[in-house]
Order: C-alpha cells, then structure tokens, then sequence
C-alpha cells in the first residue's frame, strides 16, 4: 500500500514538474513574440492617487475608455505608487508604440518635461497645467477654465442664501484655485446685482489639500450659529480637505457645494451643486484631434463650459427650477463669451468695475 | 543521494529561489482566477525586467533606498532591535537633505556631501532618539518608531506647505539647487548635444537618458559591505552581535548593552538617512511632496531584510529582486490591465513565501527523518 | 519476562531516532504494580525520551508496549491519560495567573449540561484527593504565588485528579530543597500505599536507595540491567550507570587559607520592588579557600551576585577585591578587577547559543589584544585561543570551534565557559551551580577543576542551592537566610542537619 502510495507521489510529482516546464516553455515563447502591435494607441499616467480615486484620475481614465470604445483605439494607464516613479513611468509608456501619452495631474510636469526632452519622437499631454510659453514642441498642455463653472456656482449660491452670506473655502493658494475663487466671487457678484442685493463672501484657506479636519474647523466656524453673516452655502476647492467641509455642512444642517465632480453623493440633501471638471472630457477631445492627424505639440488648449469640460451636474435637486432656468441662460452667455467670468484678481476687479456695475436690472 | 539533494535544498539562497518559485505559482493562481492569462502575465513581467538595458538600470536604481532601508534594517535587527521606523528616518532624512540642498548652493564638490549628510544625521537623531528612549526609559523601539513615523510624515507635510519651501502650482517644494545633483552627465544630457548623440547610440540612450542615471547604487553596494565588515569583522560588531542574540550574556560580559543599543539605532537610523538623501539628490523631481500615505521606501526595507535573512550583503540581492517586481508590476498593469492591487498581491504573495523559506529545512529534515535517515 | 498481567508497565523493544541518533536502542521495561520504580542514567541517556514514549509525548519507531498485559497503542498524551498513565514533567506547565483549583481542573472540567464548569464538584474531588495522600495545599491561591515545592503537588494533584494510576515523575527533586526533598518522598510513599506505581527518572543515586525497590538503568539509549536497589550500594549504582569507576566523595586535601582577596562589609541591596534582599550582609574570601555559600533558592543569593558584579547597585555597604573597592561601579570594572563568573543558567547567562564555540570562547576577552586589533577581531588568534580551551578542557566533539554551541552537550558547554573564566586568571572566581544539569562524570570534572584551582591559590566563591555540593566541595560554609548570614562553619563541623537547619531559618546553636 506504501509503496503504491509513494509510486504514485512520484507520478504526480513528475507530472507537476512537466507541467510546470511546459508552461515555462510558454511563458517564454510568449516573451519572445511579445511585439507591439503597430496601431494607433493612447495611455496616461496617474500621479499617485488611484485609477479608482472617485475624482480626477478616474474621469480622465472613463474618459479614455469612452474615447477607446468610440474608435477602437487601445488604451492604457499606470499608476504611479510615488510621484518619483512618474519619470520612469511616463518614459516606460514611451517604449511600446504609444502615439500619445497623458500625465494627468500637475504634480508631474517637472517628470513630464525631461521624459518629453528624452523622447522627442513621442507627443506628450499633461492635463491641469500650462507651461505656458516655454511649452516644448512635443507636450500639449490642458488647462480648465475653472472660473467658468465657479461662476455658476457662484451665482446659485447668490440666488439660493437667505442670509446673504456666502463662504469659499481653498485648498492652498495658487493660480488653479484663484481660478475657483474669482470666478466665485464674480457669480457671487453678479447674481446679487441681478437680485438687487448685498452678499458678502467670506474667504478662507485651509493651507491643505488633505487636512479634512481642517476643512471641517474653518467650514463649522463659517456656518456659525444661522444667524446674520453667518454663510449658509460654503464652496469649496480644497480637495480632501473640502470633504470635512461637506461633513460640517452635513452637520449643520446647511448647504456646501462640492468641486471637480458631482460630490452630491457625499450628502445628497446638502450638497446645493458641484463645480465640475470633466477631464475624461478634455482627454477624449485631445485625443480625437491627434487621431486625426492634427498638430498638438507646443501649444495649450483651455477647456470651459463651450467645450463642455467645465460645468454643473446635470442634476440639481436642491435648486429651484427657476433658478435653474436663469443659470441655463448664463451658461449660454458665458458659452457664447457674452460673460467672460474672472479667473485672477485683478481680471476680477475689472470684472466688478465694468460688467457689474454697468448691469441693467 | 538523497541527502545531498537535502543539504542542496537546505541552502539559503536555493530556498529563496524555491519561494519565489512557488510564490509566482499562488500568483498564478490568483491571476487565473480573476482572468487573466498567467503565461502571459508572467512573460510581460519577465520581458519588463529582462528585455531592455533601460529596464534593468532602472530597477537597479529603484532598488537603491529599498537596498538602504533594508540594510538598516537588518542591521538593527542583528543587534535585536526592530527598526520599524526606518520609513520615518527616510522621509524625515528627505526633508532635511530638500531643505539644505534648496537654502544652500555650493560648489558640488561641497554640497553633495552636505546634502547627503545631512540627511544621514537626520536619519540618525531619529534613529538615536529612539535608540536612547528604550535605553534609558525601557520604552519599546517599536512604538516610538511608530510615532515618529507619522511624525517625520506630518512634518514633511509641514514644510511641503510652508511659505519657505513651497513651489507654487505644486504639491511640493523647490528642487534642491542642481549642485547637489548625484545625476551622472545631467547637464549634458538634456542638452540638444546630448540628446542628439543619444538618439545616435541608442543602447547608451536607453541607459543614461531614460533614466535618473545616478552612482547612489554603488553607493549602496559599498554601504552593505561596509556593514558587513562592521558586523562580522570589527569588534564592535561582535558586541553588537552578543548583545542581539543574547542581552543578558552580553550584559554579563561587561557590555554596556544600553549604549549599544543607542549606537545600533543611531547607525540604522544613518543608514535608512542615506536612502533619504541619496533619493533626494539622485532622482528627479529632487524634492519632498505633500504625504497622503506612506511611500513605503522604508517599510519595503522591513520585507527585504526579512528576504535576505538580515544579512547586509543579502539585502543587495534581496532588495534587487523586490525592485524588479515592483518594477514589472507596474508594467504589467498597463499592459494586461490587471488592477494594481492584484500585482500587489502578488508581490505580497511572493514574500510571504520567501518568510516562509525557514520551513524548506525543516520539511527536508523531517521528510529525512521519515526515510530513516537514508 | 514474559508479558503478564503482574505488570502495570511493560515494555518491549523500544527504539527511537532522533535524526541520525539512535536516542533509544530496543530498551525493556518492566514495573510491578505498586512498586516506585526508578529509571537511572546519564543526562542524554535517554530515560526521559523512554517515558516520553510511554506518556505519549514521541512515538516509537520500534517496540511495543503492555499495561497490565494488555497490549495498548498510545498516540498521544490524551490516549495515555485515558490509558490511566500521568506525568509531572521536570518543568511544570502550569497557568501561573491562575489559581491552583483551577490548575487542576484545566483540560478536564466537569460541566452541567449548558457547559458551565461545576467548579463545587470539582473542588470537592480535588479535596478528597488531598486528604487521601496528605497533601498540604491551599487552593484558592494563584501558582505564581507558591511555592516551587507546591507547584510539584499541584502537578502531582492533577494526575491524580485526571485518574492516574501510574505517575511518572521526570527529575522530581531537581528544584527541591532538602525539606521539601523529604515531603515528596512522604506523598510518593502514600501513593505507593494506596496502590499506585511510580516511575521517577532521575540521576541523583541518594534518592533511589531512599525512595525505590526496583531501577533500571540505561546507558546511551541501551537497556544495562533492571535490579533491585536494596542490595546494590551506591558506588556500584553509579558505576553501572556511568560504565566505568567514578568517584562519588570529591577527593581533596585540606584548604590552605592565605590571605584576604575578597570581602563584602555590611552589604544591602534592594530589589525592583524595593525590597531589601540582602541585608547588612558580610563575608570574605581567602586565597586558597572555597567557600560555600548555602541557602534555599531566593533568600537573596540573585541580588547579591548581582551586586557583586555591579548589575545592581548597591544601598549600602562595601565590597572589596583586594582592598579595592569596586561596589556600584560598572561590570567592565569588576571584570578587569579580576573577578570572574560562573552563573547558573548558563543558556541564559553565560553562553550565546545560537553563536559558534569560539565566538563563545572569547566573550570576555574580545576587546583585548591579540583578539583586537585596531578595532577588528582577529579570527586566528580566536580559533588559536578555542582549540587550546578545547584540548585543555577535553571539550568534544574535538573539531567543534565553529559548531553553535547550542549542538554541545550542557557538559561540554559548562566545560568551555569554566575554561573562558579560568582563562581570565581570575583572583576571585563565584560559581553559582556550577553543576546544575550535569551527569555525575561531569559533575566530577567541575569539582576536581574547581579544587585544582583552589590549590593554585585562588579564591572561589561558591554558590549552589545543592547541599551536597556545598557540603563536599567548600572549605568554609556559609548559609544565607532572607538577605543574611545566620551563620558560618567549617567543613569538618558542618553536615546536613546542622546546615539544613540554617537553610530553614533556625539558629545554629539551638
């Protein structure tokens, strides 16, 4: 019976090993006839947060997917587990026949720049920045007119406070978030001159992008106790630190509204709206365009409502009907460039001197 | 017969080489399970390590602070103490090497080796400060290491955000100042000259321009040996060795096993310092970002000294063969689409094994036993 | 023998390899019913390995085994408890948090039918026990609390409680004073009176002429021969269980006392706890003197030698080494003062284990020359310095410089670390238990090296909880009791009445 046993054991092992071999065997075949196939195809790489983020990385991967599905295109991604594999990273895509490479997130244009500079033959993409004249001949930048979208909000904060008080909450201070905050205050503006009222803007920064703690503290105080000049509806383009602003909303039982994607989920009755930015948009638009054939290289495309990058959800359940008519309209203005909403503070300052005050009501 | 091919399989290295091979097995399970291919996501990943002269430099690259980390490690760990906080000495060591290389600016010859050490002595007070609260308090190594891992994390943070240091339209700082570079033919390179001439010699493009091609290997090849010396060789290092195995022998030896084991923290925390600052001046962007979570430069150390069985000149191999997967994880991810978490499932897989490497000898043993002793 | 139901044990042929080593060599068995049987032999002849068979504990690669006839197969530990055989093992596997009712019934409560441990019933069975064989133990106090002595009944207790009928007890007197020596031997006697069979493994001769009639001996894992104790003396029990002529009365001639080396004025130690321990505490050392210190386990002899080699500082009081005062300084200092130590725990204290032989070798010495220089260890001078040891202290395996230590025998390991401390040229060297573990060949070389060096004129501090060690050994006696010397005799006027007496506390002159 041991014997048999043992036999057996043998049997099996020999078996096993073969197996194994054969399937080595394969492995390396494989290996040896891996060659790039010879097509179109586009990939991007992410700057340490997940493909699965629920934000940014995640609109601009199901953007490429749509833009995969739509022609055929192979589409790819890797993510970054630390921003300082993105050199490595953007440069591996660079081996495999990729026509067009994306490094979505600002933090890697530092990365983005020498990969470009080592691979000249391959066009590069990276979205939410500008090196503005110095952009090299194969990197296109993207850029959002995140004014666009805040003034609506903005101006849906102004119509929707009944304390006439309203509150902006940054991340940390730069030209991206100035983009928020201006084009806030101009809707803010520009609604309280339509309703004939005075709104006041409180602002403040976290000096954080992931201290939600933080967000919630600054958020708390400027809900205060519902009184007057207290905020009732706060903004904020903070980042991780903009979800304890959306929890204190949540507590206090007033309104936030959410920035880069439809944040409504996070509490559905008081998230008022979002300021949305719609990578996956830009991704796909800039795709089609070097799919066509077109020069990119050198030069920086801004996205804004025309384009439909930048925007509000299509769904709104805590904003009036009414209001929502009067915003189809400015979205129209703005689209058309009758309303070209401020992005820095001194286009905000000329923003409030001559459209504003030049307003008929 | 038999018992050679045991003693063969009692071998260290062979029994590694056993873990990953079965490691790779369980990873091929779990990728057929969630359908995908194992034959060809093992080709890919063996293609991402083996098939370009770029792939191998850069995994060589990568591997240096894990190698670093790991040597600390293991070091620590000879003398019987756990260095969990290497992760904190490293983060705390890159911030400290970012700031000196930003307010700084001299002449090369000058500001590598302070940048570099700086971030050593960064790593040290770290590793010194936890090394002299066990010592004289008795409080455990680990929890301190603990602590000051999220605090080196917070104040990386902290001066991340800070009006000093800040770059604007950025999540991080100012790179340190180009004098600090450990790039070999960085200027150069990026030139039109340079550039040009690498298009030309492909082979030497692949190499030196796609990647942070850097001495900071070397550096660490030289750093294991060195501490191999140290602790095989030199008299401190028996002493070291005495009081790690043995503490209460060692203490009735006439060592002073306090002291040692602040020397040991000290010289682990210096180690895990030097990955720091070597990532900082060796590899672009050449600054410190905003933290969400860990990058696990020093945790990886933990996983590559337990592979090399905290031998310093292990850790070289091992630290190699834990870049490689990392490395060729990544690229199997874009090129199969396997989610990032399944690669790391794998990797997870594959050093469980290699942890599991002390049982081959004691199966070979018992199955020996069983045969009677043939 | 043939197999017949006289017998409560029998066993037949019993082989067992431990790797490549035969640990047991088709050994027989054979225990009457009610009879305390004692199985004799070396450290690592294999007496332990044979009851662990029998307990369950091993499996046997050969042989067979008979209770009351019958042929029975025993897996494992459980199968021997229901089988009715138990064990108290030479180091207990107690719970010390709980409480020694609880001891007991761990592993075989009695529950009502929800599961719930009937705790009244079980301690009213435990106390019938008690009271059957005399025992004296308080339940309800927790095991850390008791006594090493009660800790052994607890154990014995709970064989009992579980039924057995043939109690093996592995080294039972190894941790024992001579009192509780003498308590055990009374229960081991009404046990044996109430019909059980007792098996106690054991190398300490005195005690089977006391306790048994039969023993077996065994001799590197070969069954020697089963006699009758009674008519054999202990000279010819020692020399069938070592295989050769030993000598059981350490062979000296009279001390020589020179001067003063060593001595310690009204010393006081304090613990952890801040208990004094030692307690106005004096004594000296001459050169050419072994004195003996004795004294029950924990009357303060850790602390002093803690104190003595500056691990612990001391509260006040002086110790001295040749008129220099080296108390609260650092144990570098007291090493380069020429004192060297034997401990006692000599895995935990003396050796690094998992270190090879002449790592060990130079413990102390590593930081002198020739092992150093210029801060690098010089591995000739180690292996020069090792194989000297080697020859010098017939340490074997020959060839084992590089071998861990751990592969030595506790012989052979205790032989290299008394080598590396006469090796320091020490003017005072303290021996604590320095036999401890040992077999009577070793124990005799300890004692014989130790005399030879007293004879070179050093002083020797000896601290042993053996009182024949100390009784055949030292020179001079000294007994500690609860941090003191309650008094001090001569070799010729000490034995182990008066002696023990002061071990319990007594006054000498009562």
């Amino acid at each position: 019976m041991k014997k048999i046993i043992s036999k057996l054991g043998i049997i099996l092992l020999l078996v096993a090993g073969l197996g194994t071999l054969l399937f080595f065997v394969k492995v390396f075949k494989i290996a040896s006839e891996l060659e790039n196939a010879d097509e179109f195809s586009v990939s991007m790489v992410t700057d340490g947060g997940g493909i699965n983020d629920q934000s940014f990385q995640q609109s601009a991967w199901e953007g490429l997917q749509r833009f995969s599905k739509s022609t055929g295109t192979h589409v790819s991604y890797i993510e970054c587990a630390q921003i300082s594999d993105a050199f490595s990273n953007l440069d591996k895509l660079s081996d495999v026949n990729t026509n067009l490479i994306y490094a979505v997130g600002f933090k890697m244009a530092d990365a983005l720049k020498l990969a470009a500079k080592a691979n000249p033959e391959i066009n590069f993409c990276i979205a939410d920045f500008s090196y503005g004249d110095e952009t090299p001949e194969n990197i296109t930048g993207i850029t959002f007119r995140a004014e666009e979208s805040s003034f609506l909000v903005g101006y849906i904060a102004a119509c929707t406070t009944k304390t006439n008080c309203v509150g902006f909450i940054g991340g940390i201070r730069g030209m991206v978030i100035d983009q928020f905050e201006y084009g806030y205050r101009a809707g803010v503006a520009y609604g309280a001159k339509k309703l004939n009222k005075d709104i006041m803007v409180k602002v403040q920064y976290a000096e954080s992008f992931t201290d939600s703690a933080k967000g919630k503290a600054i958020a708390t105080n400027m809900y205060g106790t519902g009184s007057e000049k207290d905020c009732d509806i706060v903004f904020h383009a903070a980042g991780g630190a903009g979800m304890g602003v959306i929890e204190s909303a949540k507590e206090t039982g007033n309104f936030a509204i959410g920035a880069d994607m439809d944040q409504s989920y996070l509490a559905p009755k008081n998230v008022l709206t979002s300021s949305i930015k719609n990578v996956g948009m830009a991704l796909e638009i800039i795709s089609q365009k070097a799919l066509d054939g077109e020069n990119i290289g050198g030069k920086t495309y801004s996205f804004g409502i025309q384009e439909g990058c930048v925007g509000i959800p299509e769904n709104n359940p805590n904003i009036s009907q009414d209001v929502l008519e009067k915003v189809r309209k400015i979205q129209e203005k703005i689209s058309s460039g009758e309303i070209v909403p401020p992005g820095t503070k001194e286009n905000y300052d000329e923003f409030v001197n001559k459209t504003i005050n030049n307003l008929n009501i | 017969m038999t018992k050679s091919i045991a003693n063969f399989l009692k071998k260290p290295f062979i029994c590694t080489c056993i873990a990953v091979f079965f490691g790779c097995l369980v990873a091929c399970l779990i990728l057929l399970i969630t359908g995908y291919s194992p034959a060809m996501s093992l080709a890919v990943m063996f293609n991402a390590i083996f098939s370009r002269p770029k792939f191998i430099v850069n995994i060589i690259l990568k591997s240096t602070p894990i190698i670093l980390t790991g040597i600390s490690v293991a070091f620590a760990f000879k003398s019987g103490l756990f260095n969990i906080g290497s992760e904190g000495q490293y983060i705390f060591s890159t911030v400290i090497s970012t700031i000196v290389g930003i307010v700084f600016d001299f002449h090369p010859i000058i500001q590598i080796p302070l940048v570099v050490f700086s971030g050593v002595f960064a790593g040290a007070l770290l590793g010194g400060i936890v090394g002299f609260l066990k010592a004289k308090f008795g409080i455990h190594e680990v929890i301190t290491s603990i602590m000051f891992n999220w605090i080196a994390l917070y104040f990386c943070n902290f001066i991340a955000n800070s009006q000093m240091f800040h770059k604007p339209e950025s999540d991080g700082t100012y790179s340190i100042n180009p004098s600090g570079f450990t790039l070999l033919m960085y200027d150069w390179k990026f030139s039109d000259d340079g550039v040009r001439f690498f298009k030309q010699n492909p082979f030497w493009g692949d190499i030196i321009l796609k990647t942070d091609f850097n001495v900071n290997f070397l550096v660490a090849v030289f750093a294991s040996i060195l501490m191999w010396v140290f602790v095989y060789r030199t008299r401190k290092g028996y002493e070291l060795r005495v009081t790690g195995l043995n503490p209460i022998a060692a203490e009735n030896a006439g060592i002073n096993v306090n002291k040692n084991i602040i020397y040991t923290m000290i010289i682990a925390g210096a180690l895990s310092g030097l990955a720091g600052s070597l990532s900082i001046t060796g590899t672009s962007s050449h600054n410190v970002h905003v933290l969400s979570t860990f990058e696990n430069n020093g945790f990886n150390g933990l996983s590559v000294a337990l592979i090399a069985g905290s031998s310093p000149i292990g850790c070289i191999f091992a630290g190699l063969m834990f870049s490689a997967f990392i490395y060729a994880g990544q690229t199997l991810q874009f090129k199969t689409g396997a989610p990032s978490e399944i690669v790391n499932i794998m990797i997870g897989v594959i050093v469980f094994f290699v942890a599991l490497v002390k049982i081959i000898p004691i199966i070979v043993n018992r199955f020996l036993e069983k045969r009677g002793n043939a | 023998m043939e197999i017949s139901k006289k017998y409560a044990v029998q066993m037949r042929g019993i082989t067992k390899y431990f790797g490549n080593t035969k640990a047991l060599d088709s050994v027989d068995l054979d225990i009457e019913k009610g009879e305390i049987h004692a199985i004799l032999g070396e450290n690592g002849a294999g007496k332990s390995t044979l009851m662990n068979i029998l307990y369950g504990l091993y499996s046997a690669d050969g042989g067979e085994i008979y209770l009351n006839g019958e042929k029975v197969y025993i897996k494992n530990p459980n199968s021997a408890i229901w089988n009715g055989i138990g064990m108290v093992h030479q180091h207990f596997m107690l719970i010390e948090k709980f409480s020694v009712l609880q001891n007991i019934v761990l592993g075989n409560e009695t529950t009502d039918k929800f599961g719930i441990i009937n705790m009244r019933e079980a301690k009213k069975k435990v106390l019938d026990i008690i009271d059957k064989y005399g025992m004296k133990v308080d339940l309800k106090k927790k095991v850390k609390n008791i006594s090493v002595g009660m800790q052994q009944k607890v154990e014995i207790l709970k064989a009992l409680y579980r039924g057995a009928d043939i109690l093996i007890l592995d080294e039972p007197t190894a941790v024992l004073v001579p009192q509780e020596i003498d308590e055990l031997m009374d229960v081991i006697e009404n046990l044996k009176k109430d019909g059980k069979t007792i098996v106690i493994i054991t190398h300490k001769l005195k005690e089977i002429k006391k306790s048994s009639q039969k023993c077996t001996i065994i001799r590197k894992g070969k069954f020697i021969e089963c006699i009758d104790v009674k008519s054999e003396s202990e000279q010819s029990l020692a020399e069938k269980m070592v295989g050769r002529k030993v000598k059981l009365l350490v062979d000296k001639s009279k001390a020589n006392p020179g001067e003063k080396v060593f001595e310690i004025k009204n010393l006081t130690v304090k613990c952890e706890k801040g208990v004094e321990r030692v307690k106005n505490l004096s004594l000296e050392v001459h050169r050419g003197e072994i004195y003996g210190l004795a004294g029950v386990d924990g009357n303060g002899q850790k602390e002093l030698l803690e104190c003595i080699i500056s691990k612990k500082y001391a509260v006040s009081g002086q110790i001295l080494i040749n008129g220099k005062e080296i108390q609260n300084t650092s144990v570098r200092n007291v090493l380069n003062n020429k004192v060297s130590v034997i401990h006692e725990d000599r895995h935990k204290d003396g050796a690094i284990l998992d270190m090879s032989v002449a790592d060990n070798a130079i413990l102390e010495k590593y930081r002198e020359y020739p092992f150093n220089q210029r801060g690098f260890l010089i591995y000739e001078e180690r292996d020069k310095f090792t194989k000297k040891l080697i020859k010098e202290y017939d340490i074997r395996p020959v060839d084992c410089e590089y071998t861990k230590i751990r592969n030595l025998s506790g012989g052979n390991q205790q032989k290299l670390i008394i080598g590396r401390e006469i090796a320091n040229d020490p003017e005072l060297l303290i021996a604590v238990q320095p036999t401890r573990g040992l077999d009577v060949g070793a124990i005799e070389y300890v004692h014989k090296t130790l005399i030879n060096l007293r004879d070179k004129g050093k002083a020797i501090l000896l601290i042993s909880l053996e009182l024949d060690e100390i009784l055949s050994v030292s020179d001079k006696i000294g007994v500690i009791y609860d941090g003191s010397i309650i008094g001090e005799l001569d070799q010729e006027e000490a034995d182990e009445n008066n002696v023990g007496l002061l071990m319990a506390g007594g006054n000498k002159n009562d």
